[in-house]
């Protein structure tokens, strides 16, 4: 089978298996980077986002064989000391409960930052409408943002 | 794979402490049989630890899910030693009766937890105290225990960790022997501490059930019955093995009702990777027998159970004579209300890995109750209870569903057929699919009322598939524990009440979702007020006060009424409508109540209501566009829930039942078709995204010194009447069928 050729927080990375299996499974089950969570199977919670070529995807409807040639960051390699503004901000303000969901909120919110580093409140729903807290968690992530980006709430 | 951990139950504590410990549970319970202590035993020293470096670590026994209380009980029993708390290590018990209760349900991890706590670290201080005071050579009364050392009177000091190996030699002190802080003391308590899983949730190493992983693992995906109680007739799994990484597949018998906590039964694929375990899932062929539950239509069920409501039924309260009011006719109004079916949908699902060897069970869960766990898990595989080992994960989320182990049961069972660890996680579609639903009800109140709109007569009837008919198929009406979440407890000061109760059998497994029985209940009672006080055109607060009557103990025994008070006496636990009161006032003030100016599109909705010893009030303040769309821009809540331990944690659970309650009122319903479960997945279970969320909620904590109360559900119940209620202010429409999207509003 045909080698895929890809990274994952910066390390070089091959992979030979079924090039139809969602790269959330790859992360999980074969490199053991837990962070990235399932949670629906079909790219309508958000658990499960990470960062392609600097883009949020859904990792659980994204196929190895979509991956060739791409970076990938995952909730593990946002940043080098869990520092990220958003991850500050996070615990700043106290935003998880349970926490299942927020590995997939910081990185959607985290690739809305790069995008528009000052988003309005309107930005940041469009943005994060696809991310499910069950905890109910959401102005805590709004907030989040916000402090993150220095935008005055 | 750094979560890899098999330690057995002995070595449990050997690996949380290294030898030469200060622990306490060694001491107290010399040789005594750890499930014959009852949950009220004095028993200070399982929760604490203390090592020789000084290094505090407390147990948490209770289960992560979000509300802190991995957290907030070791920051109780730290208070009370005066540890510092950047010393203290939080270890996860695993499911053992010697902690007492472990089912993190109902609200009662601080209320029952919060004494027990205190005298565990109260205990270990005063040990401490004294071993100080032996090494000095001075009076005990003299050494107090400040910031993790000992201070003499005279100013020498010596820390917590110096002191372990003479303390340990203490006699433990008798209960009357502890000092307790008075709360200008508290270092913690009502302050708070950060908790301590943010560090991992943030960063993605925090463990939960579909994490955890043991050497040698596989795992499985499960096909079940698509009718509860259907029976696998045929089977054909030859392409299902074709997948690359099936390794075969394997039958796990059809459950019996009762249901209980019992693996529901199906066929499992069992693989070297979730994927090739899913892909080969989908590719079995299987024929079902479906069973006595293969008539079940949930829109026909509605119909029968508003007819069982509209006929007398039985009676669980009776003041005065409603009959002979209603008799004198004058101005009557009724009005039939209805909740579906919900489902938990946490965002992680059940999910958990067990492995069966040499006649022992190990598992981590990610679950509300390991007790339960090693009894259903014990049962299945037939083993003994103490031969189930289950560690705790995080949650992603629990809402009740967690308590019920039926699918660590699942993986316990494979295990002992594959003969390896099997990790099982299910899918959302078998997390929708095959819940433990909350169950469906229906309710129809009728009051007379008086020249100023007063209701001289209420009768409210009730009926549901009953929660306890999951562990008796016999069972048709509610249980006390049901009735006692707002119905038999309705706290109006009127001369003639009663409440009734009628059967209904249950097609589904039904068990308790966040807040139980007090949705329905608060749904239908706090809409009904509300439709009463704008019957009489009176403010609604107002109006609600009025009827609530003079602040006053609601005396159940008097009036001959069984009222099970969440399981506790009423002279600890009274019910108190001057509290209910309060939380008005408050809540009316800080919402603005009185001053709002009527605004087309845009009207606040009122509620309140007492579940798990919490007094609750809420206004939502809602707006509609002409399109009929429902934003909600802000909610105020007013909560007295006695003490508060983490008085963050605690506003974030009140703003999570907001939201919580806000997604199961505005879209949240299940329903059956020939005993299918219709919906699959987050397309057609929608539940609230940030979108239709609350904008901001305001909680307003009243002060209190009264015992701690709950927190992580009593934010539910008033929000889908409070919402109701703004919505018939802007459009004059009564929903009294949820979820509100089922009525058209413009």
């Amino acid at each position: 089978m045909k080698k895929i050729a890809f990274k994952v927080n910066g390390v070089a990375r091959s992979y030979s298996g079924n090039p139809d299996m969602p790269l959330l499974w790859y992360l999980r089950d074969e490199l053991h980077l837990t962070g990235t969570k399932f949670g629906c199977g079909k790219g309508l919670c958000g658990a499960c986002t990470v960062h392609l070529d600097g883009e949020a995807v859904r990792s659980c409807i994204t196929s190895m064989k979509s991956v060739a040639g791409k970076k990938i960051v995952t909730i593990e390699g946002l940043s080098a000391k869990g520092d990220h503004p958003l991850q500050k901000a996070w615990k700043e303000l106290s935003v998880p409960q349970c926490g299942y969901c927020q590995s997939g909120q910081l990185m959607q919110g985290a690739a809305l930052l790069k995008e528009k580093p000052k988003p309005t409140d309107q930005e940041i729903d469009d943005a994060m409408q696809g991310n499910i807290c069950r905890c109910g968690t959401y102005e805590r992530i709004r907030e989040g943002i916000k402090q993150a980006a220095g935008v005055k709430s | 794979m750094s979560y890899v951990l098999r330690i057995s139950r002995r070595g449990f504590l050997k690996t949380a402490f290294s030898a030469g410990a200060l622990i306490l549970c060694a001491r107290v319970f010399p040789g005594k049989a750890l499930d014959a202590l009852a949950a009220e035993e004095w028993y200070p020293g399982v929760y604490l630890g203390i090592e020789p470096d000084g290094t505090v670590i407390i147990v948490a026994h209770r289960s992560e899910m979000g509300t802190g209380i991995r957290t907030a009980l070791p920051m109780v029993a730290a208070d009370e030693l005066d540890a510092d708390w950047a010393r203290v290590r939080v270890v996860q018990a695993i499911g053992d009766p010697k902690y007492g209760d472990q089912n993190t349900d109902g609200s009662k991890s601080i209320r029952d937890f919060y004494a027990p706590l205190r005298q565990a670290g109260a205990t270990a201080r005063l040990m401490l105290e004294r071993a100080a005071a032996a090494t000095w050579g001075v009076p005990a009364a003299e050494c107090r225990a400040r910031n993790h050392q000992v201070v003499h009177a005279g100013g020498r000091t010596v820390g917590f960790g110096e002191l372990v190996v003479r303390a340990a030699k203490q006699p433990i002190p008798g209960k009357d022997e502890l000092r307790f802080k008075t709360p200008a003391d508290f270092r913690y308590i009502g302050k708070g501490v950060p908790i301590v899983d943010f560090d991992d949730i943030c960063t993605g190493k925090g463990i939960y059930g579909i994490d955890a992983r043991m050497p040698g693992m596989v795992y499985a995906s499960i096909e079940r019955s698509p009718v509860l109680g259907g029976r696998l007739t045929s089977y054909d799994d030859k392409e299902a093995r074709k997948v690359k990484g099936v390794l075969r597949t394997v039958t796990i018998e059809a459950a019996q009702p009762p249901y209980g906590f019992q693996a529901l039964g199906g066929i499992a694929v069992i693989a070297t990777s979730s994927w090739a375990a899913l892909r080969g899932r989908q590719k079995l062929k299987v024929a079902w027998e479906p069973g006595a539950n293969a008539g079940y239509e949930s829109e026909s069920f509605r119909t029968t159970l508003l007819e069982t409501v509209r006929r007398p039924q039985k009676v669980v309260r009776s003041i005065g004579d409603v009959d002979a009011v209603f008799a004198r006719g004058g101005t009557i109004r009724e009005a039939e209300y209805y909740v579906p079916h919900l489902a938990h949908a946490t965002m992680e699902p059940p999910a958990a890995v067990a492995e069966y060897k040499n006649g022992k069970v190990t598992a981590w869960a990610a679950t509300q109750n390991p007790q339960a766990v090693q009894d259903a898990v014990a049962k299945a595989v037939g083993i003994a209870k103490q031969d189930v080992i289950c560690h705790v994960t995080l949650l992603g989320g629990g809402f009740g569903r967690k308590s019920k182990p039926d699918y660590v049961v699942e993986a316990a069972l494979l295990s002992k057929k594959v003969g390896k660890p099997v990790h099982v996680t299910w899918s959302r579609e078998d997390d929708i699919r095959h819940d433990y639903y909350h169950t469906v009800s229906a309710m129809y109140l009728k009051a007379a009322t008086d020249a100023q709109g007063r209701p001289t007569a209420w009768l409210q009837r009730c009926a549901f598939p009953p929660i306890p008919s999951t562990f008796d198929d016999s069972v048709r009406y509610g249980g006390d524990g049901e009735l006692a979440q707002g119905w038999v407890d309705v706290p109006f000061d009127i001369p003639n009440l009663r409440a009734e109760n009628g059967p209904a059998q249950s097609h589904v497994r039904v068990g308790w979702l966040r807040s139980v029985a007090n949705i329905y209940h608060a749904f239908a009672v706090q809409s009904f007020i509300d439709e009463l006080a704008a019957a009489a055109g009176r403010d609604r607060i107002e109006y609600f006060l009025d009827v609530l009557g003079r602040p006053r103990t609601i005396d159940f025994k008097a009036e001959g009424t069984k009222y099970a008070n969440y399981g506790k006496p009423l002279d600890q636990y009274p019910w108190e409508t001057g509290r209910l009161r309060r939380v008005i006032e408050v809540v009316a003030e800080k919402s603005g109540w009185a001053k709002r100016k009527p605004e087309k599109g845009r009207a606040l909705g009122f509620a309140a209501h007492r579940s798990f010893f919490s007094y609750l009030a809420v206004v939502v303040d809602v707006q509609m566009d002409e399109q009929g769309r429902i934003s909600i821009p802000r909610v105020d809540v007013a909560v007295d829930a006695g003490r508060v331990v983490h008085p963050e944690r605690v506003r974030a659970q009140f703003e999570g039942a907001a939201v919580f309650g806000a997604s199961l009122a505005l879209m949240g319903e299940i329903t059956a078709a020939q005993g299918r479960i219709q919906q699959s997945n987050f397309d057609d279970y929608p539940v609230a995204r940030i979108g239709e969320a609350p904008k901001e909620t305001h909680v307003h904590i009243v002060p209190s010194d009264g015992l701690p109360t709950g927190v992580g559900e009593p934010g539910v119940p008033p929000i889908a009447p409070a919402l109701c209620n703004a919505l018939f202010a802007i459009t004059g429409k009564r929903i009294r069928q949820l979820p509100i999207n089922k009525t058209k509003l413009t």
